[in-house]
């Protein structure tokens, strides 16, 4: 039974959750704002808060001077691809470890996820040695490979939680009535794990979009996504706020959107269904 | 019942995922380890042949290496003290009745999707700047001299950042668990006369420590890699040279492969000791 609270109570969480919600969103709203400020407005004392004259020159100004464009291309490419590609490897795994489980599909799914807490910087050398050898330093296939790479245990685990839910006597029905292997998976399984495999894409797009390790060593003008592009700013060119802010906001204003469709699965792909 | 036939198909369908995994962690784990006991400098010699420890030796007895490993200690404990600190209060206020509950969470959960290197420059520029960040204009208001975050207090700076990051993650775990707390027990409680504070440590923090513990080993695997928030703001200067930063300015810029490699192999070894105790959990789970 739900507790009846008081109207008083209820105001005082309100207010409160709204203060403390608004300061942690504060950053990036002001990003935001700033990036619709001039140069000089961006940088004014006292800082002004809503009243400027609105203007969308700095986006315009980044679209053209950097080549905006090609970095965001390089990220869909990448972020995308790895993912597509991640899970095309991963449901099959995924598929057969929930419905066929053997003595060793827990030991290989542990496994799997002791791949993903390899720190990155200890394979760095190789890594870019590798790279170097085989002519795809700077180069965004290489990207989408280790990308699906370091994604794939989160990909296979997630996918391993959705399916472990579709009930297995479902499948047996189907076989009863003589569904083959194929028919299985194309009409029972499929239309039931497609919401599964649309978390799991979401939330692995989010991700590989932000991954910042191997994207700022391995890229150079060519193949380079946002967060390379970003980084770029640190540079002098960074004392220019609304342009930097333009940017930003440009940068993770299409994750922001995702992200928040997604915030159950967040807490279901990075905790390994941990917590539920 | 799996058939013979159904167990084989299994095994192929595995197959690919568990091939690419080995050789994603073999090959590149092999070569590290080969690079650890030689002395390579690519740019000074190449490959000189075979020193044994000394590479180990060295890297744990340089100079910067104790400065770094306290760095580490400092960055790691730092945000894991105020994410989870913070994150419990944030997960109990949020599970409160109010208005707005579903776009307070979206504020609160929204700086983790932003990409590390916009956050770490926005910081950096936007409010951490000595003459034109907005950290500067409010000391200014009230009549103190602006600091210069990044390079007087750079750890303290860093901490508050990537802590800005992870504060949604650590909250939206623990509001997850604290959903699942039955309601009924603390109302009980209430009534046989339980203050707040006595039902928050008797009954919600019990409660939370499994959540707690997750996010805490979860979260320091993560945080012994940050990279990004420390290149894009001080590039480890000012006291902020994390051991994982210290290795990657021996692999890429002083291109001192062997000496970096042993770095890698030491934290390979360390994330594993917090990993070890990861995987116990997340197995215990998946038996359930």
């Amino acid at each position: 039974m739900a507790r009846s609270v008081t109207t008083q109570r209820k105001t005082i969480n309100t207010t409160i959750a709204w203060i403390i919600g608004l300061l942690i969103f504060f950053p990036i709203l002001w990003t935001i704002l700033t990036s619709f400020k001039t140069e000089a407005q961006a940088i004014n004392d006292p800082p002004l808060f809503l009243f400027f004259d609105w203007t969308t020159e700095n986006y315009a100004t980044v679209m053209e001077r950097s080549n905006y464009a090609r970095f965001l291309w390089n990220s869909i490419v990448i972020a995308g691809g790895s993912t597509l590609l991640g899970i095309i490897i991963a449901v099959p795994a995924a598929w057969s470890m929930a419905f066929v489980p053997s003595k060793r599909t827990k030991d290989i799914l542990l496994w799997m996820l002791s791949t993903k807490m390899l720190p990155a910087v200890g394979v760095l050398y190789p890594i870019y040695l590798l790279c170097i050898r085989l002519g795809v330093l700077d180069n965004r296939v290489a990207l989408v490979i280790i990308l699906m790479l370091i994604n794939l245990p989160i990909i296979v685990w997630m996918l391993y939680t959705y399916f472990r839910e579709i009930p297995g006597e479902i499948l047996e029905a189907a076989r009863m009535d003589g569904a083959t292997l194929k028919e299985e998976i194309l009409y029972v399984l499929t239309p039931m794990a497609i919401p599964g495999i649309a978390s799991t894409l979401l939330l692995n797009f989010i991700l590989a979009w932000n991954e910042a390790f191997w994207t700022l060593n391995l890229t150079a003008a060519q193949a380079a996504p946002l967060t390379a592009f970003i980084a770029s700013y640190s540079s002098p060119e960074g004392l220019f706020y609304a342009k930097l802010s333009a940017a930003s906001t440009m940068a993770i204003a299409p994750i922001l959107i995702l992200g928040w469709f997604s915030q159950k699965q967040l807490v279901r792909g990075l905790t390994f269904g941990a917590v539920k | 019942m799996a058939t013979k036939a159904s167990r084989s198909a299994a095994r192929l369908m595995m197959a690919p995922a568990v091939i690419l995994l080995l050789g994603w962690m073999l090959v590149p784990l092999t070569m590290t380890l080969w690079f650890s006991f030689r002395t390579y400098l690519p740019l000074r010699g190449g490959d000189q042949g075979w020193t044994g420890f000394d590479n180990y030796v060295r890297f744990v007895t340089s100079s910067s290496f104790w400065p770094a490993v306290s760095t580490t200690l400092i960055i790691v404990t730092g945000v894991l003290a105020i994410t989870i600190a913070l994150g419990v209060l944030l997960a109990i206020l949020l599970d409160q009745p109010m208005w707005g509950q579903g776009v307070v969470r979206i504020l609160v959960i929204a700086p983790f999707f932003v990409m590390p290197t916009v956050s770490a420059l926005v910081w950096k520029n936007i409010f951490m700047d000595p003459t034109n960040g907005l950290f500067a204009h409010l000391w200014r208001f009230f009549g103190a001299d602006p600091v210069s975050w990044l390079s007087n207090a750079a750890t303290p700076s860093i901490i508050l950042i990537v802590s800005w990051q992870w504060l949604p993650f650590a909250t939206l775990i623990l509001l997850t668990a604290i959903q699942s707390l039955d309601s009924e027990q603390l109302e009980a409680a209430e009534m046989d006369g339980a203050s707040p504070l006595a039902r928050f440590f008797y009954i919600t923090l019990p409660h939370l420590s499994r959540a707690i513990t997750i996010v805490l080993l979860i979260q320091t695997i993560f945080l012994l890699a940050i990279f990004a928030e420390i290149f894009v703001t001080t590039g480890g200067a000012f006291g902020t040279r994390t051991l994982s930063y210290l290795i990657f300015q021996r692999v890429l810029e002083s291109q001192n492969i062997g000496l970096g490699s042993a770095g890698g192999v030491y934290a390979i070894i360390l994330a594993n000791i917090v990993a070890i105790f990861l995987m116990r959990i997340v197995g215990k789970n998946l038996d359930t």
